[in-house]
């Protein structure tokens, strides 16, 4: 079986040289950096805003125990059922199970990244329910048999034209270039599997303790539809999402959008708070939160990196990255793909298989400048990198680097070893990119430089004494 | 042990150990205590009703809705009976209260009315929506809607032209107010469904070309009345 490293670097190198898929994401890229400039640019302070998101999610991290059980208190007192999964087995299990008491043959879902983590559409097809993706991109790439390119534009990697033939060969619609035609297309296939589903299955972005309510955060209007006309809504909530108060909304919904999709707020903001009550027309006769640990308690134990937990999943930090522009979405092999799933897929799935990550970064740092809660993403890199060498160390590097520092220690030793490099340096060139050369790693794509064939010490000794 | 207790010991035992302070790039100093409203970093918002009601115009036609600021009630009929006719509108979804009610009767269309459960296949057929709301939201230019206040959760997302009734002094400057506002309106009995609506439904999944009406209503229209 193929390493998760190994299939990293193997997809990597395919996407880095796919120009058609470099000019793809930059296209669809640079529109949203020109609209996110603007939008934060409207705010009076977006770096004090950016501060206050931190700390109020800090504070919601920090005392994380209490949060959750007033939101969960404050739910169940109004006739939602809570389920507390410690794991993805647990959550699958119960999902299942609500499905199988309720008899539902067909299930709704709006777009859940948590779902994703738990393998949830999988878990049902196996014990017979249809799972019908209701947002668009979400659903061509459940078309195509695929994870999700991004964490928020899911189809980003396709063009219209892919779209068209899939949809052509999967629905049997008539071929398209109007991404208005085949937005249609999908509009009423899902209109029947609205009125048809038994159940809607969500994510969630926020749940508020003080009210006892999840907030959801959409464009389409599908989780909407999702939430309301099934007789059943299960949403599934990572323990992280709480905030604190119902007014830390008013920070959190536009910032989200800015940051995340470059719009000054998302068409629907919703907020639910129980099952249909009396009185109300409609809504779901049975509301479930399944609240998933599934090791995050593990992030939250590892103080140093416990502020990842403060990520809302905006994807702000993967729009930035010039790794993620390059390899691509799906190279990862990860739910959370980009920087922020660097740093927490380690985490959540082991450090040792999923180290790897950590170096496909040049600490540039984007990430943590476009973070909207002030997550330290590139730093958290740098501090998987020492974990994973802590538990097994790696000794060439150590001997590298120990002999890297005997001699930057010695001018002497440094000029001397200048001079040999000087001298090596023909010799090198004959070699060089070949099995032979101990540059290779890095000469067998890129250039190396050359060093100067005088040393600035040396002019500097001539300039003084001519 | 049950899973919460399962769950809340790990997160107790994790939580033993405080956090690094935090990386701010202010002054290093005691912990500041939290600002009670981000009002003073988010966008602003003018201090007058009129201002208000002008950035509410600027936001919402930038979100694609249409907005139309009445003198009287007859102007919203007269307007709603224009749409009707260049939409064809056959039959209207609604719910009761002062606004749609009045609106209606003159407007002499099939209805579904949500109040007391309606039939989902009529609602779905229907050629527009009418609606009252919680708040309008200068700052975002959004539409907040709650259960008892916008007939239920499908009404206002399920036929394809969203019609909202609003008073002027339904207005409200940021979302942080409209929040309050709902906080003290319901008073902890919150309805189970409450949603900012900001322009009609939108996409933008395929290469980040925008479409209108993905799933929702492909058209938002606020009437604003005295």
């Amino acid at each position: 079986m193929k390493t998760h490293a190994r299939q990293f670097n193997e997809s990597a190198r395919h996407y880095t040289a796919d120009l058609h898929h470099r000019e793809l994401i930059q296209k669809a890229l640079a529109g949203y950096y020109a609209r996110r400039d603007e939008f934060k640019s409207r705010f009076q302070s977006w770096p004090a805003a950016r501060d206050l998101a931190a700390d109020i999610k800090r504070e919601a991290i920090n005392h994380l125990d209490r949060y959750l059980d007033e939101f969960v208190s404050r739910l169940e007192a109004r006739g939602t059922k809570v389920f507390w999964a410690p794991g993805a087995k647990e959550a699958r299990d119960y999902i299942i199970g609500v499905a199988q008491q309720h008899k539902v043959r067909s299930v709704i879902k709006s777009k859940s990244m948590t779902a994703e983590e738990i393998h949830l559409n999988e878990a049902l097809k196996q014990n017979g329910f249809e799972v019908v993706e209701s947002d668009l991109g979400e659903y061509i790439v459940q078309l195509r048999r695929e994870p999700p390119y991004h964490l928020v534009f899911p189809a980003m990697h396709l063009t219209r034209r892919q779209i068209s033939d899939l949809f052509h060969d999967r629905l049997g619609s008539e071929p398209t270039n109007d991404p208005e035609d085949l937005t249609m297309i999908a509009r009423r296939v899902m209109r029947r599997k609205y009125c048809e589903a038994d159940m809607g299955i969500s994510g969630a972005n926020f749940a508020i303790a003080e009210t006892g309510m999840i907030s959801i955060t959409e464009n389409e209007g599908n989780a909407r539809l999702t939430t309301s006309l099934p007789k059943v809504h299960v949403a599934l909530v990572g323990i992280e999402k709480v905030l604190p108060k119902l007014s830390d909304l008013a920070l959190f919904l536009p910032m989200l959008a800015t940051a995340g999709a470059g719009q000054s707020i998302t068409c629907y903001n919703t907020l639910y708070g129980g099952p249909r009550q009396p009185g109300e027309p409609d809504g779901p006769e049975e509301f479930h939160v399944v609240l998933l640990d599934n090791r995050r308690t593990e992030l939250l134990a590892d103080a140093e990196q416990r502020d990842a937990l403060h990520c809302i999943r905006c994807g702000a930090c993967l729009n930035v990255c010039p790794v993620f522009k390059n390899v691509g979405g799906h190279s990862y092999g990860t739910t959370y793909q980009g920087p922020i799933g660097s740093v927490i897929t380690p985490h959540l799935r082991g450090l040792q298989d999923w180290k790897h990550l950590s170096q496909a970064s040049s600490l540039c740092g984007a990430c943590t400048e476009a973070c909207p809660v002030k997550i330290n993403l590139h730093h958290h890199l740098l501090h998987n990198r020492r974990n994973a060498v802590r538990v097994y160390p790696a000794p060439l590097d150590n001997l590298l680097q120990t002999t890297f520092v005997f001699v930057m220690c010695r001018p002497g030793l440094y000029q001397l070893a200048a001079r040999l490099g000087r001298l090596a340096q023909p010799l090198q060139r004959l070699i060089r990119g070949t099995v032979l050369d101990p540059l290779r790693a890095w000469t067998k794509t890129r250039s190396f430089p050359a060093l100067a064939e005088k040393s600035f010490r040396d002019r500097w000794r001539e300039r003084k004494t001519p | 042990m049950t899973n919460r207790e399962v769950i809340l010991g790990r997160i107790r035992e994790a939580l033993k150990i405080a956090a690094p302070p935090a990386l701010h790039e202010g002054p290093p100093g005691p912990a500041a205590p939290l600002p009670a409203s981000p009002q003073k970093w988010l966008p602003p918002v003018g201090e007058t009703l009129e201002e208000q009601v002008q950035l509410f115009r600027r936001n919402a036609e930038e979100l694609k809705a249409e907005f139309y600021d009445c003198t009287a009630l007859n102007e919203a009929i007269q307007y709603l009976k224009k749409l009707a006719a260049t939409g064809g509108w056959k039959n209207i979804g609604r719910h009761r209260g002062e606004l749609t009610d009045a609106v209606a009767r003159e407007l002499g269309l099939q209805e579904v009315l949500t109040d007391h459960g309606y039939a989902l296949n009529d609602l779905e057929s229907c050629d527009a929506a009418l609606t009252e709301c919680d708040a309008l939201v200068a700052q975002t230019g959004s539409v907040l809607v709650s259960a008892p206040g916008a007939g239920g959760r499908a009404l206002s997302v399920l036929p394809p032209h969203h019609v909202v009734l609003a008073r002027r002094n339904q207005m409200v400057p940021d979302l942080g107010a409209a929040l309050r506002g709902a906080q003290e309106k319901f008073k902890g009995q919150f309805p189970s469904f409450l949603s900012f609506i900001s322009g009609p439904s939108r996409t933008g999944d395929i290469e980040r070309i925008l479409v209108l009406g993905a799933h929702g209503p492909k058209k938002l229209t606020v009437l604003l009345l005295p």
